[in-house]
């Protein structure tokens, strides 16, 4: 059949978690198609550059290091929104992902013996590296971590990464389709048989027919518009597909990162390692505010507190005004030139191509700019996703939840890959264990009714707005009411912005009926998802009445412990009129909520014993759509192994499935 | 920018490339558009303002717009550039925009470098030939810095076009490497993790398609936007080459 194709394992997404993933499934003898917008190689994934979080602990200032801090920092990073299991299963496997991606062809940057200069905290010093340690992958200092952690090529780790991880799945001559988008997936009574896809070529539409599907789009950060780091593909197609089957929820939306340092006017990323190799963060009168802020982390505190940081400084007068907006500085200068060539030279080259600039001699005009995903399609830890039997979603789309609400700097290249070997392992095992057994009917059903979407759009007449013009004004909404201070005031107006601009697009007509992939037509295809994606984030904000990592309301200060030590879902049930909120517990606690070592201290504090709340994980999770998994809930926690306390009795084993 | 300040904005006049293969009624032509000068204004800016609020039909590629994916290269007056890091205030008044020759085309300004690249890829065997298994549970093996970095600068390539646009060889011979291609091959060569001699290497480098086929004019690594050093690359594989098959 000319429109269907069958394979065991389909990949959505040819980033470095879609690739890793596809990788594990094939060499375990799997059938793999993986479909992307782009060529695999140009996957956002590439545009990584500080660095990846694995606690290698080999040179001076990484030290002592060990999975147990790593884990620790993880959940502190996420001001407690992790899944603490998850979080513990990550940091134990991230040195094996490093090196074997040193395996691969990566070519980390290693340790030099001998005297090496950095600044910390605002000073320069020599590290004597020892002999011993020549040669080994290198760390170097991020956002929040006790620790040296995140191993590094130069500034083009994901660049460095993902073809290493491309040149894999070249080798096992894994089936890639690239510029073939997946717009709706095939689904009945609870199971996912596949995607239906959309060239972007030809325009024309196939069915992926499919034992088992993984989401593996990344971020969905287009929903602000210009405002971001992110790639122009970044639109969330991925979570967008999985909200539309109307059972699988989403986890977390309201849980965006913002990147301290955009480079102002494009946007364009300036990494984190530039604070983590001594760069400094400055005011309008070029003093370090960070230093008052944070006497501890200064400017390596975590990026939702360094963010809020720099918007209130930007607030109090402090910083430069310009055509293009406000912004502060970051200054490079005092690290040299040998410094920039090496570690930080596409930094170098970012600020000549895109501002005409040289940090050797130069500031850089930088503010906070949405970056970061934390929530997206909600999975248990092997991957399933809740509600649909044979859906997996993997990498910065899902919520796994290792994050929270803030990712510190290098864990998510260290997630793609970490997710990427065990949701690949728990595919291919589903895969193996199950068989096709549907109607290609369901799947010429499924491209009939995609086909059906393009032909209405194309049908459209009249003088309605333009579906670019619907973006922009989503993207003014978000940015402005749902950025990085929230007040409850200001979401209830987004969210009734929003409401207009969901709306406007059944208005909405083309300007160009062009035949082919039409690129106005493909924009407009994935308007709505967009949209329901920033209204679900907009609503899960406003309803989240307290502050927690990224998520800060200035009319709730505070984290709550008491009442939101909990994961927002959220599913948009077919033909519903709105979406549906409903909650669940993070995961089992081993590491009791308290402070985060910057930040602020003051906090409500948790009202049930841990043992109590643990006790109901399980079972409350299940009724959410949490599958059975391979291993029961909390059986990879190393109860009490990081902070020395005494195991939680009763919660020792885990007890569903 | 200081030169102009005072003066007048410029309004710049765009002549592209234009041809859909999947309209009957298509024919490749040359579209004009104008569009006003503001301060800043890259490629990736100017095209997506003219698709946006003049042509809604416009066909080209962007992605990560900070000159690190490779999406975006095309023919601008005549050079391959990569269009996203590339300001108007560089260009004169009159651009003409045209996509890579050498590439099969898609639409207008976009065109297929990643079927290409796989191609090239899969033909040169672009992976880690390895030694041994991965072990999990072992130490990564040490490795000097000084190679680890000379590998990455081959790394560096981001696979955009540019070089294989610009040669005159890549043109006309569709089998060609090209620079990139010639540039992966060193990079696995150098790479002692990669078991394989130069005797393995001699069939796929010393033919037409490898370093022989070229002719060194070296309009590549002028054009090259990573500014990799290809010169380099080419007379390192010649060197290796003429030294003989050892194995
Ligand atoms: C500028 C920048 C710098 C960063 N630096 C770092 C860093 O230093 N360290 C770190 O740890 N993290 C960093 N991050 C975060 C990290 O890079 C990403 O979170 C991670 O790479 C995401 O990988 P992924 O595989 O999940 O998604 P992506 O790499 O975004 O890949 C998504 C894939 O899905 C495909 N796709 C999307 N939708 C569809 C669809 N509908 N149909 C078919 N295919 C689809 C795309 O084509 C693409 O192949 C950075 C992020 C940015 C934006
Ligand atoms: S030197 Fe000339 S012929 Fe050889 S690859 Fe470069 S451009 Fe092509
Ligand atoms: S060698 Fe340079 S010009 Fe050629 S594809 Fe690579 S980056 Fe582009
Ligand atoms: S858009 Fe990525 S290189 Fe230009």
């Amino acid at each position: 059949m000319e429109h269907v194709e069958t394979t065991d394992v389909l990949v959505i997404g040819g980033g470095l978690a879609g690739e890793r993933c596809a990788m594990e499934a094939a060499s375990a003898g799997q059938d793999v198609v993986i479909l992307s917008i782009v060529p695999p190689r140009r996957s956002h994934s590439c545009a990584a550059q500080g660095g990846m979080q694995a606690a290698l602990g080999n040179c001076l200032m990484a030290r002592g290091d060990s999975p147990d801090i790593h884990y620790l920092d993880t959940v502190r990073g996420s001001d407690w929104g992790v899944d603490q299991e998850v979080a513990r299963i990550f940091a134990e496997e991230a040195p094996v992902a490093v090196r074997e991606l040193a395996h691969f062809g990566v070519p980390w940057t290693r340790l030099r013996p001998g005297k090496n200069t950095s600044f910390i905290q605002g000073r320069r010093v020599e590290l004597d590296e020892p002999q011993s340690k020549a040669g080994l992958i290198m760390q170097r200092d991020f956002g929040g971590t006790a620790k040296w952690r995140a191993c590094y090529a130069a500034a083009g780790t994901g660049h460095a990464v993902l073809y290493a991880m491309d040149s894999q799945v070249i080798r096992l001559g894994i089936n890639v389709r690239d510029r073939m988008e997946a717009v709706s997936l095939i689904h009945e009574g609870g199971r996912c048989w596949g995607a239906v896809a959309r060239c972007l070529r030809t325009g024309r539409h196939r069915a992926f027919f499919a034992r088992a599907t993984v989401i593996a789009t990344g971020g969905y950060g287009r929903i602000y518009g210009q405002y971001t780091t992110n790639a122009t593909i970044n639109e969330g197609t991925g979570a967008a597909v999985a909200l539309d089957t109307g059972i699988v929820p989403l986890g977390n939306m309201e849980a965006i990162q913002f990147h301290p340092t955009g480079l102002v006017p494009s946007g364009i990323l300036v990494t984190e390692a530039c604070r983590g190799d001594g760069g400094y963060l400055l005011d309008r009168k070029l003093q370090r505010f960070m230093v008052a802020a944070e006497p501890e982390k200064q400017e390596l505190a975590s990026r939702d507190v360094v963010s809020r940081h720099m918007m209130q400084c930007m607030k109090d007068g402090r910083g430069v005004e310009t055509p293009f907006g406000r912004h502060l500085w970051l200054d490079l200068r005092h690290l040299g030139e040998r410094h920039l060539d090496s570690k930080l030279r596409e930094v170098r080259d970012i600020c000549r191509d895109f501002a005409g600039l040289d940090p050797a001699k130069d500031l850089i005009p930088v503010r906070p700019t949405q970056h970061y995903s934390m929530g997206g399609v909600r999975v248990d830890k092997d991957g399933q996703a809740y509600g649909m039997a044979g859906l997996f979603a993997v990498g910065e789309a899902a919520c796994w939840d290792m994050h929270g609400f803030n990712r510190l700097g290098g864990n998510s290249l260290a997630e793609t890959i970490v997710a990427g070997r065990i949701v690949g392992r728990s595919v291919s095992g589903f895969a193996a264990g199950s068989s096709l057994s549907v109607d290609t009917e369901l799947a010429l059903g499924c491209v009939r009714d995609a086909e059906e979407r393009s032909r209405s759009w194309l049908a459209r007449t009249g003088t309605g707005p333009c579906v670019y013009e619907i973006r922009d004004a989503i993207a003014e909404t978000m940015v402005n009411k749902v950025g990085i201070f929230r007040e409850g005031k200001e979401l209830q107006l987004a969210v009734a912005e929003l409401w207009k601009h969901l709306a406007r697009i059944d208005q909405a007509v083309l300007r160009s009926k062009a035949p082919g992939m039409n690129p106005e037509l493909s924009f407009a295809l994935r308007i709505k998802g967009m949209a329901r994606l920033a209204l679900v984030t907009a609503m899960g904000a406003l309803a989240r009445t307290e502050s927690r990592g990224a998520h800060f309301r200035v009319d709730y200060p505070l984290r709550d412990d008491a009442s939101w030590l909990k994961r927002t879902l959220v599913r948009w049930h077919r033909d519903a009129a709105g979406p549906e909120f409903s909650y669940e517990p993070v995961g089992m606690i081993d590491v009791p909520p308290g402070e985060r070592g910057y930040g602020s201290a003051a906090r409500i504090e948790m009202t049930v014993p841990v043992a109590e709340y643990n006790s109901r994980v399980a079972a409350e999770q299940q009724l959410q759509g949490r599958h059975g998994t391979s291993e029961p809930t909390g059986s990879r926690m190393k109860w009490g192994a990081a902070t020395g306390n005494k195991p939680p009795h009763d919660t020792v084993g885990g007890m569903d499935e | 920018m200081s030169k102009r300040s005072g003066q007048k904005r410029r309004q710049l006049r765009f002549e592209i490339f234009r041809f859909n293969p999947e309209d009957p009624e298509s024919t490749p032509h040359i579209q004009c558009y104008r569009l006003d000068e503001t301060p800043y204004l890259s490629l990736y800016l100017a095209l997506n303002q003219i698709r946006e609020q003049q042509d809604a039909s416009l066909q080209f590629d962007f992605c990560c717009r900070s000159a690190i994916c490779g999406s975006c290269a095309m023919m601008v007056n005549g050079r391959p550039l990569l269009a996203c890091r590339t300001l108007t205030k560089d260009l004169p008044e009159r651009i003409q925009l045209h996509p890579l020759p050498a590439f099969a085309l898609i639409g207008d300004l976009s065109v297929d470098t990643g079927s290409w690249f796989s191609a090239m890829n899969q033909r040169v065997a672009a992976w880690i030939h390895e030694q041994h298994p991965f072990d999990p549970d072992a130490p990564e093996e040490p490795m000097n810095d000084d190679l680890a970095q000379a590998i990455y600068e081959g790394d560096r390539c981001i696979e955009c076009g540019c070089c294989v646009a610009g040669c005159g060889i890549a043109n006309v011979k569709p089998e060609f490497y090209g620079a990139a291609g010639l540039n992966r091959i060193a990079r696995f060569m150098i790479d002692p993790r990669d078991r394989r001699e130069t005797c393995d290497w001699f069939e796929v480098v010393s033919s037409e398609e490898g370093v022989f086929g070229c002719v060194g004019l070296m309009a590549c690594q002028d054009i090259c936007p990573r500014n990799l050093p290809l010169l380099e690359v080419h007379a390192y594989l010649r060197r290796r080459m003429l030294a003989g098959r050892r194995c």
